[in-house]
């Protein structure tokens, strides 16, 4: 990666400013410390770079077909739900929690919005309103139990997990609400299935959402005191309290809107299959652990970026994709996403060695 | 005195023959509570098991797939002491020592809908013929297509990759219906027909159906004939399709006949599906356990076949010459879920 040259220089560099330091700590400058350096300081590269890599490497072996603006764009359309509910999983795990519920608060509140509508006739632009406020209320039960009763957040959301997934197919009777219907009636529910074309992409209005919530949210977690006070509260819960910040109330809106997120992934679901149907998203928080774990956020909490959640989630889809029209058994899809989580944990490892 | 006598001892046996017949347990363990077609199965098993006096519990899995629950629901039969079990199985070979434990304890045990493997690993079959099921959509679809069925693109859209007996035999039966020559009738995949674009797997669910579908478009977009594993994922692939613009020139073929796929053929979503009836294989399952109870009979298979066969029937609005269906009305009116 780097030249002896630039090495050379480098070290001219260094050697100047330690001359007129007055404390500095002594830095090493291998060319694999430096990587780890600027691995350390952009979390996202590393997703970045795979990312790249495997839409290179399927591009070469499968030509125009893969390499064309409709796959690339039908990738983001699959992962669009995927990606919006590791977007919730990215806030959660970056206070060093685990959301085990999302999938089910996502199809909890996707069968709410379709049945409030068909059930009781409630207007579909109201009912989903309401299916959005219930994805935000089972969200401050997660936080709640969380951060006031002080229980572990794997067992709140494994507790919770189950009890939105029952409840969500007590109340459904698993009934499906057909898509022709929905479209007949409702037409609001389906609003994130709708595309527009840019000469040969395809994109939904759900992309459109991921994107958005994907940018704002690394936005808002980067510039804004919020933002701060989540990576705080994850790094070192303990230190954040005594530094003034209310980790409670941090702790009660990441979850808060972790359960909104999931909400919206409902109704971009609805979009995406056209019915309501309380079977789907069954491995949704599998998946978005597994976005969030290859996109480089540390399960420990404090570090990474919500943008390489995004390319995590884009990795996944690029791989699952472009096996498919490679023409391999699935079971090559789930074997290397297995081999990337384990990689993608062992650089996080090996990156953090370096604030050490 | 001696009258008193006797009549306690009649009093005694009347309250024993009573409680023999409540002393029948029976259970019903299927993969999921909450599907249709196996509340639909419960509710045949609940209604023949009330009629004939049968002490009946059910059990089910959490998800689909789940077998460990499965597996912990037999084990609960036998400590039970119950006389039979009814069994949708998740995993079709790994239940077999289960099963076989049952067995051992002289419970009749009948495999409900899908098959194990082997299938002699229970004592009984009570399942629609998923071949037949297959072939029924195959050769529809091909009479549908005419002459065209020569250079059909196929997409095959199956349950999962682990393979289970009910998706392999729906997608062998229907390709032997459409006129292709079978690889390994055990398993799909390893046909070299070029009319077949490829396989894909979608859980049996809308998402999966959609997501399939849309890698096999990738793959060729001019896929004009898809199968299905069943109405959910058919559901899914039409709205892939419709997100192209060509849900109008796709002939799609299912499986299942619940109510909103039936509804789906009325609509033109599906051309033609193969209605199966859950209800009659819980009730003649408890049947034969009440049967088994009362003289140690085991069900006999249907004859040329080694299973119990509850029938299915091709629904259609479109019928084609060569081919039994029954109209979408008909349908309806048998459908589950």
């Amino acid at each position: 990666m780097t030249t002896s040259a630039d090495e050379a220089e480098n070290i001219d560099a260094t050697a100047a400013p330690q001359a007129e330091a007055v404390a500095e700590f002594d830095q090493q400058h291998s060319t694999l410390q430096r990587v780890q350096h600027f691995l350390h300081q952009i979390p996202a590269a590393v997703p970045l770079i795979v990312l790249v890599l495997s839409i290179i490497v399927f591009g070469l072996l499968l030509g125009s077909k893969f390499f064309s603006p409709f796959a690339l764009t039908l990738i983001l359309q699959q992962v669009a739900i995927v990606g919006i509910t590791a977007a919730a999983q990215s806030l959660v795990i970056l206070t060093a929690g685990i959301d085990l519920s999302v999938g089910a608060m996502m199809v909890f509140s996707s069968v709410l919005m379709g049945q409030f509508t068909f059930r009781y006739g409630i207007p579909a632009e109201i009912a989903i309103g309401l299916g959005l406020m219930a994805g935000t209320v089972m969200g401050v039960i997660n936080g709640v139990l969380v951060a006031f009763m002080r229980l572990p957040p794997f067992i709140v959301t494994l507790g919770t997990w189950q009890i939105y997934l029952a409840a969500n197919y007590l109340y459904s009777a698993n009934e499906t609400i057909r898509a022709q219907e929905i479209e007949e009636h409702a037409a609001a529910l389906q609003f994130f299935g709708l595309s527009f074309r840019i000469g040969g992409a395809v994109f939904t209005y759900g992309v459109v959402l991921m994107l958005v919530l994907v940018f704002g949210l690394a936005y808002a977690l980067r510039q804004t005191a919020w933002g701060r006070h989540v990576y705080a509260v994850g790094d070192d819960k303990d230190a954040a309290e005594l530094s003034g910040v209310q980790t409670k109330r941090v702790l009660v809106s990441v979850y808060a809107l972790s359960g909104l997120i999931c909400a919206l992934a409902g109704w971009v679901l609805i979009g995406r299959i056209g019915s309501v149907s309380p079977t789907s998203g069954q491995l949704a928080n599998i998946e978005a652990i597994t976005a969030v774990v290859i996109g480089g956020i540390s399960l420990f909490g404090g570090r990474g970026s919500i943008l390489g959640t995004l390319c995590g989630a884009l990795i996944v889809g690029v791989f699952s994709l472009g096996l498919r029209m490679a023409g391999t058994d699935p079971q090559w899809t789930y074997l290397l996403i297995g081999m990337l989580i384990i990689v993608a944990v062992a650089i996080d490892q090996w990156i953090r060695k370096v604030s050490v | 005195m001696t009258k008193l006598l006797s009549i306690s001892a009649l009093a005694l046996a009347a309250s024993t023959a009573g409680a023999a017949a409540q002393d029948i347990g029976a259970c019903l363990i299927t993969k999921t509570d909450t599907n249709p077609f196996f509340v639909k199965m419960k509710e045949g098993a609940t209604a023949k098991a009330e009629e004939l006096g049968i002490n009946l519990k059910s059990y089910a899995g959490k998800i689909d797939g789940d077998h460990e629950s499965q597996v912990a629901a037999i084990e609960t039969c036998i400590a039970d002491g119950a006389k039979g079990i009814l069994l949708t199985a998740s995993d079709t070979s790994s239940i077999v020592s289960s099963v076989q434990q049952a067995r051992d304890a002289g419970i009749l045990v009948i495999a409900l809908d899908t098959p194990l493997n082997p299938i002699d690993a229970a004592d009984a079959t009570f399942a629609t013929d998923n071949f037949l099921a297959g072939e029924l959509i195959g050769k529809w679809a091909a009479a549908k297509l005419g002459d065209d069925a020569a250079d059909a693109k196929i997409a095959m859209l199956d349950l999962g990759v682990s393979q289970p007996t009910v998706g392999v035999l729906r997608d062998q039966g229907f390709l032997q219906g459409f006129g292709i020559e079978l690889g390994d009738p055990n398993k799909w995949g390893d046909e070299d027909d070029p009319r077949i674009v490829g396989n894909d797997v979608t859980a049996g669910n809308e998402e999966g159906g959609r997501r399939a579908m849309e890698n096999l478009l990738a793959k060729d977009p001019m896929i004009n004939v898809v199968y299905t594993i069943n109405e959910p994922a058919a559901a899914g692939a039409y709205e892939a399709l419709k997100a192209i613009g060509r849900e109008e020139d796709v002939i799609i073929v299912s499986v299942d006949g619940g109510c909103p796929g039936v509804q789906n053929v009325a609509d033109g979503v599906i051309g033609a599906t193969s209605q199966q009836y859950p209800l009659d294989m819980a009730a003649l399952g408890i049947e034969a356990i009440a049967q088994y109870a009362a003289d140690g009979t085991l069900p006999q298979p249907t004859e040329g076949k080694d299973f119990f066969d509850t029938g299915v029937a091709l629904v259609t609005g479109e019928p084609v010459d060569g081919v039994d269906s029954i109209t979408v009305e008909e349908g309806m009116d048998l459908c589950w879920g």
